[in-house]
């Protein structure tokens, strides 16, 4: 079946969650509402058999040009093995309550790939089993990929500044910091 | 063939007899800076937990601040070993989303280095997963071949390992006589050196006690814990993005794409091998098919460089522009986002691209095949032996430059 | 010298200098030199690095020691532990979550002990600019050699480990007070 029967199909059972069907490239995407998306992937991995979660990311929507429904939202890209079709769902997440259900259910392999969204937008994901964050740093304040965080960062990350300080007395017993010491 | 099962340990509360190791992140079988956190009971495995992000360096962030064409430099550093198969989907993916035409010549020339690169990072693959088992010898003969490609890496482009070999609508030279005629050589005699590999390990005994029946995954559990390329196929499920979702001049290529039955280390370990020489057939048939012609697009975007270097970062919107006047009047610079995929030897590189129309990515996200690997670690390790644990990380194939990005 | 008699004295003439003020007496097996420079001709002939990749620097460091380049020749030979090494070769980038690792790596190792740093990440921070990359090794480690490049070639490795070893035959005091 092609996408764009697929996602005609979905929107007859979600009639008042699918916003809008857009097709960019000849690849189809759906604007969802962030409540029934573990129905929705469910029903496209079993009736469907999008079995294969291509990618899971956040997007924040801060300072896109063309104006977009919420702050943030969750791209989920499924892909079907045996019938070779692909069909992108874009959930909605507003800023107030950034949050969305997690699809741990479905896919074992997306408990990463949420956590790294959480790391990155803090968007949590309700009922996962371990969210924490991943890529950076413990103790690491702020989101990194939202758009108002700097890219060298609002704040140096506090174990640094330890590390550096660390360093400077330490140096005092290496050998070359020692001779500048004893000038 | 014998299969040992994974056992499953009954895990007790406040059991005192359990040991903590901190794997990594320097330990040399971790392939780089992967920490996994321990729980053993004896030399069991009760509680596998991989952590990550010692080498995440902030390209996504990074990207949106870069043109389209600056980020080509970055995608080498995603998965080091096979920097061009980086390039190719990288430039794929931005091409679709721009609708660049590339011509054919390129596109052979694109199928050319993805391959060659596919062969020394399975090379790479083997060499070291063979060292983490035990077997040294191994390591020096897959170095031994790796060198060939990875010098003519660096005749055809000036660089090993970074290549930034292609362009946005081709690639960036041409190849010469003298590589052609050594890649031709290279080819003739790449099958005989798998075959030298395969005397090595295929029938040691220790080889076989290692891998046989360890980290055995289901095709279901495989799909559902997300893997791609050879992890995923050595389960017997058979997802090949080249042939999938056939990008370059890979629709014209006549392979076969190996599938493996028991899903364990040694399944895979064999769907690597035989990728190897078909890697090698698709180069052999790079070099009689590969088609005259230019080797970049009439509209692809010029290469200008933003007017300051110095401040490459905060290229203004109009520096920024340059790099796509060719092509302004057609309007590319429209709102949309694409997801295009790519087979590098690792699995499915994946790269999510929304534009919003200024020459730089509003949105990149890269979809790394390692990182949803190391992600499956945790659920593989449980209930091995911490050897087996080795074996595993080096059969899933994963590179940390690639995971953390 | 004078006190060493006619045979030593005649040697002398012929002494064979095998490296910065080592020399050698032919045909009497010995070796004559001031102690500070035997001894830095000793540490210099048998680096040992600590096996520690970071990133792609990593790949060029491992195809430095296989077969073609051969480290093994330098007397230079990889130890997996860091506290049997008395080199770092800081070969990669190094991430703000990677420093306090590195930095514990350095203090396992014993004195003497030399840095490197491989590559233009590790140098300078090279392209990453970003929120979680230290610019430059040198911030919190003192670095003893730059080897520039993205990544350098092994060829590059080896003349970087060469200006390690010059370095060391210059040194005076590290190994006592006294010499």
């Amino acid at each position: 079946m092609e996408p764009i029967g697929i996602a005609k199909e979905l929107q007859k059972k979600f009639p008042d969650s699918i916003s809008e069907i857009t097709t960019h490239r000849g690849q189809v995407a759906l604007m969802v509402e962030r409540t029934p998306i573990v129905e929705m992937c469910r029903v496209l991995k079993t009736d469907y058999q999008m079995n294969h979660l291509n990618c899971l990311c956040g997007v924040d929507n801060l300072s896109r040009k063309m104006a977009h429904g919420e702050r943030f939202e969750v791209v989920y890209q499924l892909y079907s093995i045996q019938n070779r079709v692909t069909l992108r769902l874009k959930a909605q997440v507003p800023e107030s309550d950034p949050s969305i259900d997690s699809i741990t259910c479905l896919w074992s392999g997306a408990n990463w790939l949420e956590r790294e969204t959480y790391d990155f937008f803090g968007i949590v994901f309700n009922g996962h089993p371990n969210l924490q964050r991943i890529l950076t740093a413990e103790g690491w304040e702020g989101y990194p990929l939202r758009k108002e965080y700097a890219l060298r960062g609002d704040t140096e990350w506090k174990g640094f500044i330890e590390l550096k300080e660390k360093a400077r007395q330490l140096s005092k017993f290496d050998f070359y910091g020692a001779q500048v010491e004893q000038e | 063939m014998t299969e040992t099962k994974t056992v499953d340990i009954p895990v007790q509360n406040g059991d005192e007899d359990r040991y903590q190791l901190k794997l990594g992140p320097q330990h040399p079988a971790t392939h780089g800076v992967l920490r996994v956190d321990l729980d053993l009971d004896g030399e069991t495995i009760v509680e596998c937990d991989p952590k990550v992000g010692y080498l995440h360096r902030g390209f996504e962030k990074l990207a949106e601040h870069r043109t389209f064409a600056q980020n080509i430099v970055l995608t080498d550093r995603l998965d080091y070993i096979a920097a061009m198969s980086n390039n190719v989907g990288y430039c794929e993916a931005v091409e679709k989303l721009l609708a660049i035409e590339v011509p054919e010549r390129a596109k052979f020339l694109r199928v050319m280095v993805c391959e060659m690169s596919r062969i020394s990072s399975h090379l790479l693959w083997l060499a070291t997963h063979a060292l983490d088992i035990g077997a040294m010898t191994v390591f020096l003969y897959c170095f031994r071949e790796r060198e060939v490609l990875l010098e003519l890496f660096a005749e055809l482009c000036g660089a090993r390992l970074t290549t930034t070999y292609t362009r946005l609508g081709g690639v960036r030279q041409d190849v010469t006589h003298s590589i052609m005629a050594k890649l031709d050589q290279f080819v003739e005699k790449f099958p005989s050196c798998i075959e030298e590999y395969e005397t090595m390990i295929d029938t040691n005994r220790i080889w076989l006690k290692r891998t046989i029946g360890i980290g055995q995954l289901s095709a279901e559990k495989a799909v559902d814990l997300c893997l791609t390329g050879a992890s995923l196929r050595g389960s017997g499920v058979d997802y090949d993005v080249r042939k999938h979702m056939p990008y370059a001049a890979y629709d014209k290529m006549e392979f076969e794409v190996p599938v493996g039955e028991t899903g364990d280390t040694y399944a895979r370990y064999r769907c690597r091998m035989e990728e190897l020489r078909q890697s090698n057939y698709i180069l052999r048939q790079c070099i009689d098919m590969m088609p005259p012609g230019p080797i970049v697009g009439n509209d692809a975007p010029d290469l200008v460089m933003p007017i300051k270097p110095g401040k490459q970062l905060e290229v203004d919107v109009h520096a920024g522009n340059a790099l796509f006047n060719l092509i302004e009047d057609r309007n590319v610079f429209m709102e949309g986002d694409i997801y295009v995929a790519t087979e590098v030897p690792k699995g499915e590189l994946g790269f999510y691209f929304i534009s919003d129309g200024l020459g730089r990515p509003y949105r990149m996200h890269i979809r790394s095949p390692s990182f949803l690997h190391i992600g499956a670690l945790g659920t593989m390790g449980k209930g091995v032996m911490v050897a087996d644990l080795i074996a595993i990380i080096g059969t899933l194939d994963v590179v940390l430059g690639e995971c953390d990005r | 010298m004078e006190k060493g008699g006619i045979a030593m004295g005649k040697m002398n003439n012929n002494l064979v200098q095998i490296a910065d003020g080592i020399k050698i007496i032919p045909g009497a097996s010995a070796i004559v030199a001031p102690l500070n420079k035997l001894i830095n001709w000793g540490r210099a002939g048998s680096i040992w690095p600590a096996t520690f990749g970071l990133a792609c620097c990593a790949i060029e460091m491992m195809v430095a020691g296989s077969s073609t380049n051969d480290l093994d020749r330098f007397g230079i030979i990889f130890r997996a532990s860091p506290r049997q090494a008395d080199c770092l070769i800081l070969a990669g980038t190094i991430t703000k979550k990677m420093a306090p690792v590195v930095r514990r790596v350095y203090d396992q190792m014993p004195e003497p002990r030399y840095v490197l740093a491989m590559g233009s990440c590790a140098c300078t921070g090279g392209v990453f600019d970003t929120y979680a990359v230290v610019q430059g090794a040198d911030e919190f480690l003192p670095v003893d050699v730059y080897i520039p490049g993205c990544p350098p070639r092994p060829e590059a490795l080896l003349q970087g480990l060469m200006k390690l070893q010059e370095k060391i035959m210059q040194e005076q005091g590290r190994w006592s007070q006294l010499v």
